[in-house]
């Protein structure tokens, strides 16, 4: 039997990776990445606790499913602006995006 | 007396029409108006006078003072700020000065500015300058007075400058002006403290200057002063005579007279040597019985600055080369000997009437009228030898008697006049002085006496190096001088007739005394004696020494003590001492440090103010960098932080 | 519809009119109607003003109203005007419209640069009417905040620093105020903005403890002073009329210094009078400072607006220094002051914007001659530094002799000292004075460039003769003025003389 501990370590695991992801890499590509890694850990705790808490309810799948729509529209958005940007400036790095800066 | 509002509007329509006209009027035009605007008002004042002078007297012998017409001007809480007219004796006498020398001047002043560029003008300054003088002497209240003071101070300033392209004219213009309002500040504080001690600005009308047994100015209220300290008015009175002293031209106050002459020469006839610079005196005789009811200790300092500055100014006189300055200083060396016969005018409460110690004060009007009339007529005849040699150097004159008769003559007249010489003007009103310095103080009289003589001697130093002396031969061949036109000449003649006639023709003192009361002058013999004698001999030794063509006693004189006349050419350096004052103390030591004071320290706190915020912000903005994945790694450590904070 | 609402409502009519005019004529035909509305406005409301006292109305404040504005706040739009208010109020019409046809060339930008000035005169209006602490404190900030875009957009020199300095220093002065008000509307109990139920403790207000006073009061004073130069306040005034076009300078020396000086007297001294007779002396030695200071520094500026900015400084000094006096006379004489003082120096400022925008120098080393050149404005030039130095028969005289002789009046070795002292600016002014006037206009002018130049044109001899008949007509009669004044002085010096006690000087 799969307890809910493995699976919430997991998704813990999903979601650090994510953060540490995020503060570290320079690419706004990577960044975007580990934004959907650590969605996509609140999605299986949202789906894993829907399942062995409360069988009975869909609120948790609900949620998890309006999460990942709202996710893909966002990376849409994200990576049309990544592309637009690296048309005009041939990079995509964080710390190079400074044009727009005061 | 309803007409005497006239003498005061006529010359002020007078100056606005020709200021406002300007060029769109010919010369002629506007010479004529303003002339005749002070034939009327002279014709008024000489009116005024009769009526004045011809009306009953008194029961106490004097005339009464009459205030046709006086109206608050501005007013001030309990003290109130007239304007009026005031008519007694020494202000009548004043308004007989003034328009007449200043009818002489407007004449004058068509032949001597024909042609001048902004001749229009030259003729409002004058109306200008005529109405605030007129309003001066009518003055009801010490504030009108000071009012119109700085309106002659002002129409001064005007004319001295009127050739404003030339640097001399502006230096001098602005001299004048600085110098005398340096002065009238005080006059100001001392109005102030009167004003304020006495709750009024107001003359006493109904006691004209001093009568026996009467508490002078009565009117005023002089009990709060007394009450304060028996300094406060005497220290009023002390500030008000500096002011006086300003603009009288007393040392060492007198700088910026000489250097007046810069602008034209009927100007300096009319303003620097007949009216404007006699306000001190005239200030001085106006509170007189002030001076003798509360400051009679402090009328010394009167007495021996005016000594002083009549010998300064008469020893420098001596070794002046430009003839305008010569009279410039013999100016303020006969004002000087008006300012000296007040301050030795000294009545007691016993009887006035024929009392030496009381004639100081007729004296020193008397003074003031003839020399009026005897300087106006040397400065306008200076101006005439100067219109024909265009210069003011006595090094291109010499010999001019061939050239210019009438000139020459009337020069002559007044010469005599100034050195006392019988019987022109001159001698009957500087030997009433010579009597009432002898009787204040023997010291005070030799000295006045022996200045009587420098005057002897100066003047005719001056006429010889005119009119005879060395001929400038080769700018007079160039140039040959030529008689003034009639328009210059004709007053020459008039004012010479003056002082030829009004020492003996008239008696002055049944006009103007102290005691307001007729006074009889009549001559001291051993003191007229003396200074006959010292003043021929003067004349003598001048004649000796200027009169020939070639003058070796003056040049081995010059020879002899080159430092002496270095010193008093260049009138012992006062002009220096100035030059020091003003631009090495105030402007570089107190102006610009100041200036920079403003610009480095405080504008520098206000800057650096603005700098210092700027630069904390641009320290703080490092923390709010953009960088996102930075504030998520803080906001990820407070997070950590607050938790563990909770959970301990 | 109260008829004092009349001067704020004709700027804004302005304002539309000049948002939908087209073409620089259009401009100016509204610049013209509107200002000169306004000065027969000023000039019909000082009669009726007259002829209200003449009658015998002695209230305090006349043609009184008051609407509810933000009620829970106890804000309210209240107006009244009294002689001190009135006097000001002619004052601004002169000059607001004087300085439009001073400013009848300028360019570019035409519309906008009048939509702004019109804002700001707005404010002086509305500022000068109101009696409520709030609405004064509103329109004050009103005429503040045109002046950053008519310096930063129009102006001269280093304009954005001049701009810079001078909105963020009244700025500053504004945080103190807005401080003192309220300390002083809860210090009154909270219930009422308005000047008179605070001075009188009417309308449910209480007296402003002393102790109370002594922290507001300073605040306050401080606040207004600011803007009325008060040393060592006064660093933007140099910068910021050195920069600014021609008219704002008019307008800012001319009126806006007003305000400050009428502040002080209307808010600070009036509504805390116990801590005015208490700490009124340090600011006393402030103004003397000011009075004297502004005049040496003036001496040895080379930059003709610099001196006209610094002997601004020592004229209003002057007139803080008299309010500070707390009597009658020298009140009186502190608002003479400020009608003086506004008007000779927008025919300064006038003049000089008109010699500037011909030689494109201010600079008093490279001038000279200008009498021959252009003797218009050269005569013009002189008359305003005769009347800056006190020559009687224009304003300076009166204002000046009304404030030594009433300062005098106040006992004490400590005031008889300090105006002593003032005193002295009479002569440091004629040096000034006489130095420029000496250097630029009399002389030859040896710069081909400048011989040249014509003289003045229609509009400019209009605004200059509109100024000199104002300043020469409170020279010549000043009687009726300074009555109407001291009617306005009146009632505030009497509330501020029975405090009296608490003066450490008394």
């Amino acid at each position: 039997m799969i307890q809910i501990e493995y699976i919430l370590v997991l998704s813990a695991i999903m979601m650090f990776a994510g953060v540490f992801g995020f503060m570290t890499r320079k690419s706004t590509l990577a960044i975007l990445l580990s934004i959907e890694l650590m969605l996509n850990a609140a999605n299986i705790n949202f789906a894993v606790f829907n399942r062995m808490l409360y069988p009975q309810g869909h609120e948790g799948y609900f949620f998890a499913i309006f999460t990942i729509a709202i996710a893909a529209a966002e990376s849409a958005i994200a990576i049309a602006i990544m592309i637009n940007i690296y048309r005009q400036l041939k990079n995509i790095d964080v710390d190079e995006l400074t044009k727009m800066k005061w | 007396m309803e007409h005497t509002l006239l003498i005061l509007l006529l010359p002020f329509l007078s100056f606005l029409f020709l200021g406002l006209m300007d060029s769109k009027l010919s010369h002629r035009v506007s010479g004529l108006i303003g002339t005749t605007v002070l034939g009327v008002v002279a014709a008024l004042s000489y009116y005024t006078a009769w009526q004045y002078f011809t009306a009953d007297r008194l029961a106490d012998g004097t005339f009464a003072t009459l205030v046709p017409y006086n109206a608050t001007w501005l007013p001030l809480g309990a003290l109130h700020f007239d304007m009026g007219i005031m008519l007694d004796p020494i202000s009548v006498m004043m308004l007989i000065v003034i328009s007449t020398v200043s009818l002489m001047v407007h004449i004058y002043s068509f032949g001597y500015m024909h042609g001048e560029r902004g001749f229009q003008r030259y003729y409002a300054f004058l109306s200008l300058f005529t109405m605030s003088m007129l309003g001066l002497v009518v003055a009801t209240n010490i504030f009108q007075m000071y009012l119109f003071w700085e309106l002659v101070g002002v129409s001064s300033y005007l004319l001295i400058g009127f050739y404003y392209t030339m640097p001399a004219a502006i230096a001098a213009s602005k001299k004048a002006f600085i110098v005398t309002r340096f002065a009238d500040m005080f006059f100001l504080v001392g109005i102030l403290i009167f004003g304020y001690y006495t709750s009024s600005f107001s003359f006493d009308f109904a006691h004209p200057v001093y009568a026996d047994g009467v508490t002078p100015f009565a009117s005023v209220d002089t009990a709060k002063a007394v009450a304060a300290g028996g300094f406060i008015l005497p220290t009023a009175l002390v500030l008000m005579f500096i002011g006086g002293a300003g603009k009288s031209a007393m040392f060492p106050l007198h700088i910026w007279l000489p250097d007046a002459m810069e602008g034209p020469t009927p100007v300096s006839a009319l303003i620097h040597a007949a009216t404007m610079v006699v306000a001190g005196v005239y200030q001085i005789a106006r509170m007189f019985p002030m001076w003798i009811a509360y400051a009679p200790e402090q009328m010394s300092i009167v007495v021996w600055i005016g000594v002083f500055t009549a010998f300064y100014a008469a020893a420098v006189a001596c070794a002046q080369s430009d003839i305008k300055r010569v009279l410039a200083f013999s100016t303020i060396s006969q004002i000087a000997f008006m300012m000296v016969a007040l301050g030795v005018c000294m009545p007691g409460h016993e009887a006035l009437i024929d009392n030496h110690a009381s004639l100081g004060y007729m004296a020193s009007m008397f003074h003031l009228f003839t020399h009026a009339m005897f300087k106006a007529c040397l400065f306008l005849g200076a101006g005439c030898i100067i219109h024909a040699v265009h210069s003011n150097e006595m090094s291109t004159m010499g010999g001019l008697r061939k050239y210019m008769p009438i000139t020459h003559i009337t020069f002559l007249i007044s010469c005599l006049a100034i050195a006392g010489i019988p019987p022109f003007s001159g001698f009957f009103s500087k030997d009433e002085i010579l009597t009432a310095c002898m009787h204040y103080s023997p010291i005070c009289g030799w000295i006045m006496t022996g200045v009587a003589a420098m005057t002897a001697f100066y003047m005719f130093r001056l006429y010889y190096g005119i009119f005879w002396g060395t001929e400038n031969k080769a700018l007079h061949a160039a140039h040959t001088p030529h008689e003034a036109p009639w328009t210059m000449t004709l007053p020459l003649i008039i004012l010479s007739l003056i002082t030829i006639t009004c020492g003996w023709a008239v008696n002055f003192g049944s006009f103007v005394s102290a005691s307001g009361a007729d006074y009889q002058i009549h001559l001291d013999p051993s003191i007229a004696t003396t200074s006959v004698v010292i003043a021929v001999a003067a004349i003598l030794v001048a004649t000796w020494m200027y009169a020939r063509e070639s003058q070796p006693v003056a040049v081995d004189l010059k020879e002899k003590f080159p430092r002496l006349h270095r010193w008093a050419y260049k009138r012992f350096y006062m002009d220096e001492v100035y030059q020091y004052i003003t631009h090495r103390i105030i402007f570089a030591h107190i102006s610009t440090p100041i200036a920079w004071f403003d610009r480095h320290v405080i504008d520098g706190f206000f800057d650096f103010l603005a700098w210092g915020t700027h630069k904390l912000s641009e320290k703080i903005r490092g923390l709010q960098s953009g960088n996102v994945q930075w504030y998520a790694f803080v906001f990820l450590l407070g997070t950590i932080l607050l938790y563990i904070i909770m959970v301990l | 519809m109260n008829f004092l609402s009349i001067f704020v409502l004709i700027p804004l009519v302005m304002l539309l009119g000049l948002w939908l005019a087209r073409g620089v004529n259009q401009v100016r035909g509204v610049m013209v109607a509107g200002s000169t509305a306004l000065l027969a406005l000023a000039i019909y409301l000082t009669v009726d003003f007259l002829a209200e006292r003449a009658a015998g109305n002695t209230a305090e404040m006349l043609y009184t109203a008051s609407f509810d504005w933000i009620a829970p706040l106890k804000i309210k739009y209240s107006v009244g005007v009294d002689g001190i208010s009135v006097a000001m109020l002619l004052l601004s019409a002169i000059i607001v419209f004087t300085g439009t046809f001073a400013s009848w060339r300028l360019q570019p930008l035409t519309k906008e640069y009048f939509l702004w000035f019109t804002l700001l005169s707005m404010g002086v209006f509305g500022f000068f009417i109101s009696v409520d602490m709030f609405a004064m404190f509103m329109f004050y900030e009103i005429a503040l905040i045109p002046m950053y875009l008519l310096i930063g957009v129009w102006g001269s020199g280093r304009k954005e620093y001049a701009a810079m300095k001078l909105t963020l220093m009244l700025m500053g002065g504004s945080a103190f105020l807005m401080c003192g008000i309220f300390g002083i509307f809860y210090g009154a109990g909270g219930a009422s903005m308005n000047i008179l139920d605070i001075a009188h403790h009417t309308g449910g207000c209480r007296p402003i403890a002393v102790g109370e006073q002594c922290i507001w009061f300073p605040l306050t004073f401080v606040g207004f002073g600011v803007l009325g130069a008060l040393f060592p306040f006064h660093t933007w005034s140099p910068d910021g009329h050195a920069s600014a076009p021609t008219a704002v300078s008019m307008l800012h020396a001319g009126v806006l210094m007003k305000l400050g000086g009428y502040g002080c007297f209307r808010i600070a001294m009036y509504l805390m009078p116990e801590a005015a007779n208490q700490l009124g002396w340090i600011f006393l030695i402030l103004t003397s400072i000011s009075v004297v200071y502004g005049a040496f520094s003036a001496c040895v500026q080379t930059d003709l607006k610099y001196i006209n900015a610094y002997s601004s400084v020592s004229h209003c000094g002057l007139v803080l220094f008299a309010i500070l006096m707390m009597n009658h006379v020298a009140a009186t004489g502190a608002v003479l002051q400020m009608l003086s003082h506004g008007l000779m120096t927008a025919l300064f400022f006038a003049l000089i914007g008109m010699i500037y925008g011909r030689t494109h120098t201010r600079d008093i080393r490279e001038l000279a001659g200008l009498m021959r050149i252009m003797p218009f404005l050269a005569v013009c030039y002189v008359i305003a530094g005769l009347a800056n130095l006190g020559l009687p028969g224009l304003s300076g005289f009166v204002a000046e002799m009304t404030i030594f002789v009433g300062s005098f009046s106040n006992e004490g070795a400590f005031y008889t000292t300090l105006t002593i002292i003032a005193c002295t600016s009479i002569v440091i002014t004629a040096v000034y004075i006489l130095r420029l006037v000496g250097k630029i206009l009399y002389g030859t002018c040896t710069n081909e460039h400048h011989l040249a130049l014509t003289d003045a044109t229609w509009d400019e001899r209009f605004a200059v003769v509109c100024l000199i008949i104002s300043v020469a007509g409170l020279g010549l009669a000043p009687w009726w003025i300074s009555d109407m004044i001291g009617t306005g002085t009146g009632p505030i010096i009497d509330v501020i003389q029975s405090a009296v006690a608490l003066n450490p000087f008394h």
